[in-house]
């Protein structure tokens, strides 16, 4: 009992990291129907940015934190103008954006690699102290409560800010359709970016906790987590924010379980890509997906 | 096109002919060494201290009054294989070098062995320890233990001291090396009559092991034996703290915890790691002990396994190649090296030309590698 509760509590760590990631990915999907595929490369250097404040600038992780959030959404809205932004009024702007996202992915990579160099980095020993504490059989780090918390209270401010801001209002409205909000006085554009300055914010933000859980930072560390980020969005539901943290917990789940039972880690990935397939057969819109709403 | 075959004809001639002559690399002031090491790309970071270690050797052995001098030519192999064949060709047709040390990776000597073989020039790898490298040929010897030789004794060692009686494997399974370690663990431990509770493997790049891990600690083994490169060991020691399993269940590796990387990364969690080594700095024979002092004084940090195999392995191609007087000599020599004095301990070339002296047991303790049970 307690090795099952023990695995389940190991899911939902790495499960809501899945989660936080794949929030930012599907909220640009969500209002643009573009698949931001350099996303993972912004997870990337948000943790890399985050360790060069804690190790080069010597400071603490509670500021570094912030700030590199913040720098990371600053990536986002460099790769709205650069990647996207421009190819817009094209007839295939949804294709060539697709393209031009993972040009910008490898060149954020590159820059990762010029920068912090290939080797695995990590955050000096004693960033954040770590706590254990032994509950009925079941060990849990301070780390990994602090890791969950934080992931939750940027998911739950995230749908307060969609939800009641006149902001989050709009980028409903332009998700919904960018031309009847453009004939509202939305200013379409200043709210694609802002929705790019959230969505590469929040995986910044993931990237950070990601690289202080596993205590292992690398340039190439966002190609393990892209693929799984897209399952993520796609068995929560395409654009749906809930069903990106239920499908996020539900992969950190069903990977973790499949290693505990089988002892070995080469099913994994097989696992949960099944499970994707098959949710996808019996709901096709995702688990919270709200199904097609219109054609464009 | 005839001008260019007549080209490559003396071309053929005159380096099956330097084979058999008695060529410049010879002469009474001094042998020509090459080194292969990796100075740029993956493996850096191993190339720069093995060149150190190197450097150190062959300035001691021409500053010792009398004897035959060594003329070093160092060569960067940027730790892949076809930048490796282009040095051995300059190496072995252009300098004309009596001896090759190196290649630092085991990849890349895999491709470039076998045209020292082929020409019959004798090559000292100092760090290669896969498998199949002295398989190329009757030219190919190392000084670097192998895991079939470090890794029977650590068990053995740790069975001693810890009184080993079940035990859980976990190991890459999809890494040649991992894999091989993994092999001759699982050998050992039936051999020694410990019980293998469970065996548990993970990926390449894997940063999770905690599923893994919580199942170990359900099986509450005497110890964690454990085959794994040393970012992922670095990942597991940590998380096997942190999951609560005992500093008593000792974790006890391979080679590839044998890096100070390991201590770096995994800080306070790598206390009590027992890794099996080819060598340890602080073994008290005299020749190591000079070694270090000399090394410390003159890079102003202590040497590594790395330096400590190339400072060895200058010696004993300098041991062999010293009273030859051609490339067939230096191997005859090589071969009959038995009992030789290093810094590694007494050494010799085993039946299949690999290395033969004793390894050492090593535990982490206050933050560096001491000699385990001391």
């Amino acid at each position: 009992m307690n090795l099952l509760a023990q695995q389940l509590v190991n899911g939902l760590f790495i499960g809501s990291v899945y989660g936080l990631f794949a929030v930012g990915y599907t909220l640009v999907f969500g209002v643009l129907d573009i698949l931001n595929l350099a996303h993972a490369a912004v997870f990337t250097l948000g943790g890399l940015v985050a360790l060069w404040l804690v190790q080069t600038a010597g400071m603490s992780i509670w500021l570094a934190f912030p700030l590199a959030t913040l720098f990371a959404g600053l990536l986002g809205l460099l790769l709205n103008q650069v990647a996207f932004a421009p190819l817009r009024k094209r007839a295939d702007s949804q294709f060539s954006g697709l393209i031009s996202s993972i040009a910008m992915a490898i060149i954020f990579e590159a820059v990762a690699m010029g920068l912090f160099g290939a080797r695995s980095v990590r955050f000096p020993q004693g960033t954040v102290s770590v706590h254990i504490w032994h509950i009925a059989g079941v060990t849990i780090t301070s780390l990994q409560v602090g890791i969950v918390l934080v992931a939750a209270l940027l998911m739950v401010v995230l749908t307060l800010f969609i939800q009641r801001t006149r902001i989050g209002k709009a980028i409903r409205a332009v998700a919904e359709s960018e031309r009847a909000a453009m004939l509202l006085g939305v200013n379409v554009n200043g709210i694609i970016a802002s929705t790019f300055l959230i969505s590469s914010a929040l995986g910044g933000a993931a990237g950070i906790l990601y690289g202080l859980y596993f205590d292992a930072l690398a340039p190439d560390m966002g190609r393990s987590i892209e693929l799984k980020g897209l399952a993520v969005i796609i068995l929560g539901g395409m654009g749906s924010i809930p069903g990106a943290i239920l499908g996020g917990l539900a992969f950190g789940l069903s990977e973790v379980l499949t290693v505990a039972i089988t002892g070995t880690s080469n099913l994994r990935d097989a696992v949960a890509f099944t499970v994707l397939f098959a949710i996808l057969l019996i709901r096709p819109s995702g688990l919270l997906g709200r199904g097609k709403m219109r054609e464009a | 096109m005839k001008r260019f075959n007549r080209l490559l004809f003396a071309a053929v001639v005159s380096v099956g002919f330097i084979s058999t002559a008695v060529n410049p690399a010879f002469s009474a002031e001094a042998i020509k060494i090459g080194f292969v090491f990796s100075m740029t790309g993956g493996a850096a970071a191993y190339g720069a201290t093995q060149k150190e270690g190197a450097e150190l050797a062959v300035e001691q052995i021409n500053a010792a009054a009398g004897g035959v001098k060594i003329a070093p030519i160092f060569e960067d192999d940027a730790s892949v294989p076809q930048q490796g064949t282009n040095v051995y060709n300059k190496l072995i047709n252009g300098d004309k070098v009596a001896v090759i040390i190196g290649p630092t990776l085991s990849n890349t000597a895999k491709i470039t062995n076998p045209i020292a073989q082929q020409i019959g020039v004798t090559v000292l790898g100092v760090s290669n320890t896969a498998g199949g490298i002295t398989e190329i040929g009757d030219y190919i010897f190392r000084n670097s233990l192998t895991e079939a030789v470090v890794i029977p004794n650590t068990i053995k060692v740790a069975k001693e001291k810890l009184g080993l009686k079940k035990v859980v494997l976990f190991y890459g399974n999809d890494d040649a090396f991992t894999k091989s370690g993994a092999d001759v663990f699982r050998k050992v431990l039936q051999a020694e009559g410990i019980q293998i509770l469970s065996e548990q493997t993970f990926a390449k790049g894997d940063r999770d092991f905690s599923p893994q891990l919580t199942q170990i600690k359900s099986q509450n083994p005497d110890a964690v034996v454990c085959s794994a490169l040393v970012e992922e060991a670095s990942g597991i020691v940590n998380q096997a703290r942190q999951l609560g399993i005992p500093k008593t269940v000792r974790i006890i590796g391979g080679n590839g915890f044998n890096s100070p990387a390991l201590i770096k990364n995994a800080g306070d969690a790598s206390e009590g790691v027992v890794v099996g080594a080819a060598w340890n700095i602080s073994s008290t024979s005299p020749l190591n002990v000079k070694f270090v002092d000399d090394y410390t004084k003159k890079y102003n940090r202590p040497p590594d396994q790395f330096a400590a195999q190339a400072f060895a392995g200058v010696h004993i191609a300098y041991q062999a190649a010293k009273a030859a007087d051609n490339r067939k000599a230096i191997r005859d020599a090589m071969v009959k090296i038995k009992g030789l004095d290093t810094l590694l301990g007494q050494f010799s070339f085993t039946e299949g030309r690999d290395a033969d002296h004793t390894p050492v047991v090593q535990e982490v303790k206050g933050g560096k590698f001491v000699v385990f049970g001391n």
